[in-house]
């Protein structure tokens, strides 16, 4: 069974390695700054938690601000951990794409874009990929239609 | 070590094999068989007799027997969108095998396939293959609509990206209800669709026009 990491522990680390990058932290999650999300992501592969398998990338729109969610797994020590991020942006949100560090991440990306409408800076190939060219608004925002 | 039971011991020829009176019996037919069928008979081959020709016509119409035809090789193209699809597969399989029906050969290639059964939720995103397909297949052809989302869009129907109805798209000829329809419901319709290509007429014109339109003068 995959052990879920507590964001808490994980959060004293990488405050060590980048200071001012975790936002908030409980034994769920780890919350951190929109504009350091990438760092962290390549501290989280390359430190000793070794995150080499990005599960599951989503977002969230909690209407005063969006959400982007990383479901992070190490397959060589089977643990696992939630990584979040917020953008207050409402008008064109923008986060650092996590493509270059998890090759995984473009496609799912590329979703979050279609139906959330939030660009990820970086990204190789950022275009619709469920709905057309053309088609007006993001259907997943709570404020559509 | 048994004991010998006296009175055990088999005195006469067990009942399995034949009396003597009946083997008497089949000499004498085998005797007469030989005495008088000394003679072949001729062979009854007055059919091979190509002058003979009344014998080896059947009267129908150019209709009927092409309908028949049609109607019992009626291969359908390969079109699962959605969850329906299973059940078209589980009706193209051993346990209700609608190879009874000549109609096993689920085509990859619509330029092979007379029927289109729409199997299953059919998005904005999907419609333009959807028609290319239709348009590919080659006339004769039928479309089933399978489902409520291929019927109306279901309960998808006022969704963003859901075609509310594949009749916005292609005709239908067939509307299979369910979600998903019972491979028996699916049944049905294609003998629906079998008794609606035994009833279409030579004189009948193309459902969809041709490209250009056909040719007024």
């Amino acid at each position: 069974m995959t052990v879920a990491l507590s964001g808490k522990v994980v959060a004293e680390e990488l405050s060590k390695a980048m200071p001012g990058a975790v936002v908030s932290s409980d034994e769920k999650c780890l919350l951190v700054d929109g504009a350091s999300v990438r760092e962290v992501g390549e501290w989280l592969k390359t430190s000793q938690y070794v995150f080499d398998y990005l599960a599951n990338l989503t977002s969230v729109d909690y209407v005063d601000f969006f959400e982007v969610i990383y479901n992070l797994v190490s397959l060589r020590h089977n643990h696992s951990l939630t990584l979040k991020t917020r953008c207050y942006e409402r008008e064109n949100p923008s986060v650092p794409s996590m493509t270059p560090v998890w090759r995984g991440a473009e496609l799912q990306e590329r979703e979050v874009y279609d139906l959330m409408g939030i660009s990820f800076e970086g990204h190789p190939n950022l275009k619709r990929i469920l709905l057309w060219e053309g088609f007006a608004g993001h259907p997943l925002r709570r404020d559509y239609l | 070590m048994e004991e010998e039971v006296p009175g055990m011991e088999v005195e006469q020829a067990p009942a399995v094999y034949s009396s003597h009176g009946l083997n008497v019996a089949e000499g004498a037919e085998i005797e007469r068989l030989r005495s008088t069928n000394v003679q072949p008979m001729p062979d009854p081959s007055e059919w091979l007799d190509e002058e003979d020709i009344t014998k080896n016509i059947l009267l129908s119409t150019v209709e009927k027997v092409v309908h028949w035809g049609r109607h019992y090789s009626t291969w359908p193209v390969n079109f699962g969108l959605a969850c329906c699809a299973f059940e078209m597969i589980s009706l193209a399989v051993s346990r209700f095998d609608i190879s009874r029906f000549g109609m096993e050969l689920l085509r990859a290639s619509p330029r092979q396939a007379d029927l289109m059964i729409v199997a299953g939720t059919v998005t904005w995103k999907m419609a333009p293959a959807v028609r290319r397909i239709y348009d590919q297949m080659p006339e004769p052809k039928w479309v089933l609509a399978m489902g409520v989302c291929a019927i109306s869009g279901g309960t998808f129907r006022e969704s963003y990206s859901v075609v509310p109805g594949v009749n916005h798209i292609v005709p239908v000829d067939v509307y299979v209800p369910g979600c998903p329809p019972r491979p028996e419901a699916l049944m049905y319709g294609l003998m629906k669709i079998h008794e609606k290509v035994m009833s279409q007429r030579a004189t009948d014109t193309l459902k969809v026009p041709l490209i250009g339109g056909p040719k007024s003068s």
